[in-house]
Parts: structure tokens; sequence; C-alpha cells
């Protein structure tokens, strides 16, 4: 496994299990208050920052585990990695354009935010899960 | 969806050919992880032009000895 797959385990890992953390943190304060009521601001950035900490972390420790791979980067990663971020793209734009919507239906903050923070989890699980796929299997022709 | 290339290679035979060259040793020469070399010899990836020269000219072979292009037929069964 090279080093840039290993990595993209990391970032796929991280993301699910910061999310379903949130969601536990906001489920938890929803005991009894309407959902768009829960004060989800700080959980949410605190998600983002840990994720971004734990993503760095992760990398590191991989790269102290298997030094001779560490930062190796070929021309297959590169297609892998090009090929991966434009299918999770897709989920950037479709994220973009329901919050759109939705600010322009009067939605609730909690909504708008909600909505581009899965659309940015699902592009990154979307991508990773390709991108991996990509890896042990070939890149598709398209 | 995810279909093997129809690229096919003779980069095994032609390692052990060479005094059993390793993968790690062939991805060093052409500048790419074993892990690409892996792929390649299996099928997984289909290596650009400038590579599959990289590599024939590490095998001093000419680049259909190397490489072959399955034709129509081959490449559906």
């Amino acid at each position: 496994m090279t080093f840039e797959e290993r990595s993209t385990w990391i970032y796929a890992a991280v993301a699910l299990v910061s999310f379903v953390a949130y969601a536990a943190v906001i489920a938890g304060r929803a005991q009894g208050v309407p959902l768009r009521d829960v004060a989800y601001v700080a959980p949410m950035l605190w998600t983002i920052g840990s994720g971004i900490v734990a993503t760095i972390a992760g990398n590191v420790l991989v790269a102290g585990i298997w030094r001779g791979d560490c930062g190796k980067r070929d021309v297959r990663d590169q297609e892998i990695g090009r090929f991966g971020e434009r299918v999770g793209q897709s989920f950037v734009c479709i994220g973009g354009v329901a919050a759109l919507a939705l600010a322009m239906a009067k939605a609730e903050h909690f909504w708008i935010a909600h909505v581009i923070y899965v659309a940015f989890l699902l592009a990154t699980l979307l991508g990773a899960t390709m991108k991996i796929l990509a890896y042990r299997r070939g890149i598709p022709d398209c | 969806m995810l279909k093997r290339t129809r690229v096919t290679n003779a980069i095994r035979a032609l390692r052990f050919a060479r005094g059993e060259m390793t993968q790690a040793e062939l991805a060093e020469r052409i500048g790419v992880t074993r892990q690409t070399v892996i792929a390649i010899e299996q099928g997984r990836y289909s290596p650009s032009l400038e590579m599959a020269f990289q590599i024939a000219r590490v095998f001093e072979a000419p680049l259909d000895e190397v490489f072959q292009y399955a034709d129509d037929e081959a490449g559906k069964s």
C-alpha cells in the first residue's frame, strides 16, 4: 500500500468518526429541544478542527511507521488523486445548490449549515472510496 | 465502471529474464513506487507512453515486446 493510499484511508476514517461523534453530541443536545434550536456552532467547529488535527497526526504516524514510503507520490498517485477529487466534487456542487435553495427559502441557519457539512462529508467519503477502489482495481475509463 | 486495461505486458517475464530484477529495482529505475509496478504488471494500470518507453529502455527491448494491446474481440472477452 502506498503512502497516498494509507493517507486516503486515514482521511476517510477521520471524516467518518468525526461525523459520528458530532452527530452523537447534537443528538444529546437535542433532547426535548427542536433540532433547529440546538447550539451546533461550537461542536461543528470543534469537529472540523479536531478532524484536521487528527488527519495530520495520522499521516505523521503512518510516515513514522513506514519511513521508506513517506511522501512518495508518483504519476499513478496523482491520477488517482485527481479522479477521486473529480468524483467527490459533484457532492460539493449538490451541497452548494441545496444550501442556496434553502437560503432563498429562508430556512433556519441550522439546516443550511448541515446541508453544507453533509455535502462536504459525502464528497470526502465518496472521493476516498473511489480512490481506494482505483488503487485496488484500477482507474476506470471515463 | 472499473475494468482492467486492455494493455497487457511481459514485464514479469522480462524481469526474470534480466537476472530476476525485483519490482522495487524496476520502480526505482523508472521513478515510481513499487505498487505502481505491481499495478502495471497485473493490468490494473496503463502506464503513460513516456513511462512505457522508460520501462522498455530498462529492459533494452522494443516497446511492442514489453507491451501488447488486445484487439476488440480479445478485449471484450
